[in-house]
């Protein structure tokens, strides 16, 4: 599958192996299943369906760990939420598995009133080591119902981990991190990354949350992006580099904890701040992430933050649409020319 | 489906005079604690609001009874008497509804989020059917980890009604988890009425819905609520899956202590206060001559003392330190 701005990337340096993402977070699964068997995958169309699931993350897991701990559920989202709560009260390890972040919205209750804090109205004697897996994010025609990018709700709630890898490598290295965390965490993938491919480093594997990375260093402009939006800053970049202009691109890849001290620094060095991510600009994470940074760094930027992010309309179907609803590499490249003009 | 007419059922061979005390005291306990919940509320010692328990004591005791420590139990917003019940600590409990560091949440849940995750009492709820997706879950746990442990889960006849209880009960029923769904009917949701405002007027039957047993039981009376929940509880322990039973009552209180009580008369309320499932249960241990009138009299008046410990504990205990705020969001 090739997708505008999400190159692939060459060869795998020593001690990495090439995977596409959905292969990373298959990794992931497979050995943190064997590792503990308290952990269990359940989802819709999970065990049967093509093997493993609609995009092929959990393939084959069934063959190896049984139905018992690879679970094929009804279309029951809100049940499939909850039950994951109360496993995962008694003991077990749930990956709760959502086809669409989008379907997530039928089951909020469980996320956000009972997941969510469950730890702290009980004054910290319980813990909730639950993952909701979903794939989220536009480009593909799926249009509204299938296509949101709905990381802002989860990010609004304490009690709530938000996980967002970009990479084939910290897509395994934070599912990892997140079947071991005691709390409740929203992994959220992109589908349009399922296939994208990159070096994931052999053996034990776990990026620990709350550590920004810098997908590609730069001294002029800090861009800022999550999931696809890293893979086309990284475009930009490039063409921008031809500019003379420098973007330096940093994935947070856990929202919920937020590194905030790696985007500071870097907007310290470039004193420009670019933020941008497929989600709706209104009441999204990038207004966040600039508050964060006016407040603690105001008299480092040279210029005010720009947010480029989903326009404030549900996804339409139609190509060209869809492409005009979503920021896209020649976007941030035009921003970053006006930011450093 | 027995009969709800306020004859008593028999009782059962298993229960010793010790376990048939034990569940009197208990009676009574729920509702000593809910009166003085309800005077704390008032005398302005309490914050939020405090759904009392009182009148349904049979339904928490009776089926709490049939339960091993181990099990679990989800609640609801009128949960004292589940946690009571399951074996929560007055103390403890009654520091929750002021407040105080000391109480099981260590005041930052209140009456509504009673919890003793250890203890099986997955919590009180805030959410109406907010229980049922988590004991169908720690069903599912304690089928994975191969214990025989079995989830109880309470709700009222409100979350009959609630997409929830639909999704889990299928669940439930195609992967045969050992979890039995107990639903207190205490004839109103709210002002809403059960027998308005649900399509049948025995909810039991909708458990043919999902293919596994559905039954309704006395519950004004101790025992059969015993014997009902029992013979599910047995079911699930035994592998064959979950089942649903109905517990008939009524709550002798309005839903909070705010409520404008219009909607029901007072010759309605009077009929089922007649029906007191602590007088009912008190007589027929009288007539069994396993307790004399004097003795459970002071079993009364034990209650109340130990009650009355509770509050001392929860009025003498220590507000949470401001630092507490932001302790416990994550793990």
């Amino acid at each position: 599958m090739s997708h505008p701005g999400i190159a692939t990337p060459p060869a795998a340096p020593a001690g990495t192996r090439v995977l596409t993402y959905a292969e990373a977070l298959n990794e992931a699964l497979r050995e943190e299943m064997r590792r503990d068997p308290r952990v269990f995958v359940m989802g819709e169309d999970v065990a049967v369906w093509g093997g493993g699931g609609v995009f092929g993350v959990t393939r084959g897991l069934v063959e190896e760990f049984g139905p018992e701990r690879v679970r094929d559920t009804p279309i029951s989202e809100e049940a499939i939420a909850a039950l994951g709560v109360g496993a995962a009260m008694a003991g077990a390890r749930p990956v709760v598995e959502f086809m669409y972040a989008d379907f997530m919205a039928l089951a909020m209750e469980p996320i956000v009133n009972q997941a969510a804090k469950i730890r702290y109205m009980f004054g910290g004697k319980a813990r909730v080591p639950v993952v909701f897996r979903a794939q989220e994010g536009a480009g593909r025609g799926n249009a509204a119902q299938h296509s949101q990018s709905l990381e802002a709700w989860f990010c609004h709630i304490p009690g709530l981990k938000v996980v967002t890898p970009s990479t084939p490598a910290d897509a395994k290295g934070l599912l990892v991190t997140a079947i071991r965390d005691d709390n409740p965490v929203v992994f959220l993938e992109h589908k349009l990354l399922y296939n994208t491919k990159g070096p994931v480093p052999a053996g034990e594997h776990a990026v620990p949350f709350g550590a920004a990375d810098i997908k590609r260093a730069g001294r002029h402009v800090t861009c800022v992006g999550i999931h696809t939006m890293v893979h086309k800053a990284l475009a930009a970049a490039e063409t921008l580099a031809r500019e003379g202009i420098e973007l330096e691109v940093v994935d947070p890849r856990t929202l919920v904890p937020l590194d905030i001290e790696t985007i500071l620094a870097s907007v310290r060095k470039t004193g420009r701040l670019l933020v941008t991510h497929e989600a709706y600009e209104r009441g999204g994470v990038a207004g966040e992430i600039i508050a964060q940074v006016v407040a603690a760094a105001f008299d480092w930027l040279d210029a005010p933050p720009v947010r480029l992010c989903g326009r404030n309309v549900p996804i339409p179907y139609n190509g060209a649409l869809e492409m005009a609803a979503l920021p896209q590499a020649d976007d941030i490249v035009v921003a970053a020319r006006q930011l450093v003009a | 489906m027995s009969s709800t007419s306020g004859t008593v059922a028999e009782i059962p061979a298993e229960l010793s005079p010790a376990q048939l005390v034990g569940m009197l005291r208990m009676m009574l306990r729920i509702r000593r604690f809910d009166q003085r919940a309800l005077e704390l509320y008032r005398e302005g010692a309490m914050r939020g609001t405090t759904h009392p328990y009182i009148g349904m004591e049979a339904v928490a005791v009776g089926a709490c009874a049939t339960l091993r420590p181990q099990d679990r139990i989800t609640s609801t917003h009128r949960g004292h008497g589940h946690c009571l019940a399951k074996g929560g600590d007055p103390r403890l409990m009654m520091a929750e509804l002021l407040g105080r560091a000391t109480g099981y949440c260590k005041g930052k849940g209140g009456s509504m989020h009673i919890a003793d995750v250890d203890a099986g009492i997955l919590g009180a709820n805030g959410i109406v059917g907010g229980g049922i997706g988590l004991a169908t879950g720690a069903a599912l746990a304690a089928r994975l980890a191969r214990r025989d442990d079995v989830s109880l889960c309470f709700f009222g006849d409100g979350a009959l009604n609630q997409g929830i209880l639909h999704e889990a009960a299928n669940l439930a029923a195609i992967w045969k988890l050992p979890v039995v769904y107990v639903c207190e009917n205490n004839q109103y949701a709210m002002s809403a009425r059960a027998d308005a405002f649900t399509s049948v007027p025995d909810p039991a039957v909708r458990a043919a819905a999902y293919g596994f047993p559905g039954a309704s039981c006395d519950g004004m009376d101790v025992l059969d609520v015993y014997r009902a929940v029992g013979a599910a509880v047995a079911r699930a322990r035994a592998g064959d899956g979950p089942s649903l039973v109905v517990c008939v009552t009524y709550r002798f209180m309005g839903h909070h202590v705010g409520d404008p009580l219009n909607y029901r008369d007072k010759a309605e309320v009077e009929r089922w206060r007649a029906r007191d499932p602590i007088e009912r249960f008190r007589r027929v241990l009288v007539a069994q001559r396993i307790l004399t009138p004097a003795e459970a009299d002071a079993l009364g008046a034990e209650v109340e003392r130990e009650i009355e410990e509770a509050v001392a504990f929860a009025k003498a205990s220590p507000e949470p330190e401001a630092s507490a705020l932001e302790e416990d969001v994550y793990a």
